[in-house]
């Protein structure tokens, strides 16, 4: 699936977008096994009331089923207007 | 209803006139802008607006379309800009359309309050010292629960 991070997300992962292989169920799981993989994963997802996620470009929560889903994106909460 | 997301500037006044122009048998028309203004530390050079493109218009759109149907307005329309704006640009405007003035008031509150956190954008102050992402504040969460 394609995982894409906006804002400090961004920032701190260093890139706008990347390909993920992942049999992680939930959005939780993918935030785990990534948290694992790099310290820059851990610095963005340290705090998940900080942040929020998108799955196929509609908002989600954390325990939300990554079945079918194609495109998953983090971001922090938003700031329009 | 019409939602536009574009990086170029937009006339306030060319907008809000071709949409009051456009009703019929609506009463009362409601305009708002949202200005880049200084931030509160001050010395801030300009504002970069991030968005989610596959969402923005689709987030925009739904929200609209829900201020349509509550208030059974005779149109919406959203602009948001996104990039690099300085001080003083304008980044945003709606404007609603109803039989009475009351419901045209309360769908642009409405929108305002859903567009500042249910919206893909995220604001960057760029500053002489830095640049800082603004935080997303308890009461803009807030303000969505008395709709």
């Amino acid at each position: 699936m394609d995982v894409l991070y906006f804002a400090w997300v961004r920032e701190r992962i260093g890139v706008p977008k990347e390909r993920v292989e992942t049999k992680a169920a939930t959005v939780a799981e993918l935030v785990a096994e990534l948290t694992a993989r790099e310290e820059r994963y851990a610095a963005a997802f340290a705090d998940l009331s900080a942040l929020r996620v998108a799955l196929d470009q509609e908002l989600a929560d954390f325990e939300a089923s990554l079945k079918g889903v194609r495109e998953v994106a983090f971001f922090p909460p938003m700031t329009g207007g | 209803m019409q939602v536009r997301v574009q990086d170029k500037a937009f006339d306030f006044g060319a907008e809000a006139e071709r949409f009051a122009r456009a009703q019929s048998g609506m009463g009362a028309v409601v305009t708002f802008t949202g200005v880049v203004r200084d931030s509160a530390r001050g010395g801030m050079a300009a504002m970069e607006i991030e968005h989610y493109p596959g969402m923005t218009q689709k987030a925009l759109e739904a929200i609209a379309g829900e201020a349509v149907a509550r208030w059974d307005l005779g149109d919406a329309l959203v602009i948001h800009r996104h990039g690099l704006l300085e001080t003083g640009e304008l980044i945003m405007m709606v404007a609603t359309a109803a039989r009475h003035r009351k419901a045209a008031f309360e769908a642009a509150e409405f929108l305002m309050d859903y567009l500042k956190s249910r919206a893909p954008f995220w604001k960057k102050e760029i500053g002489a010292d830095g640049a800082e992402w603004v935080a997303a504040k308890d009461e803009d969460e807030a303000a969505l629960r008395r709709w």
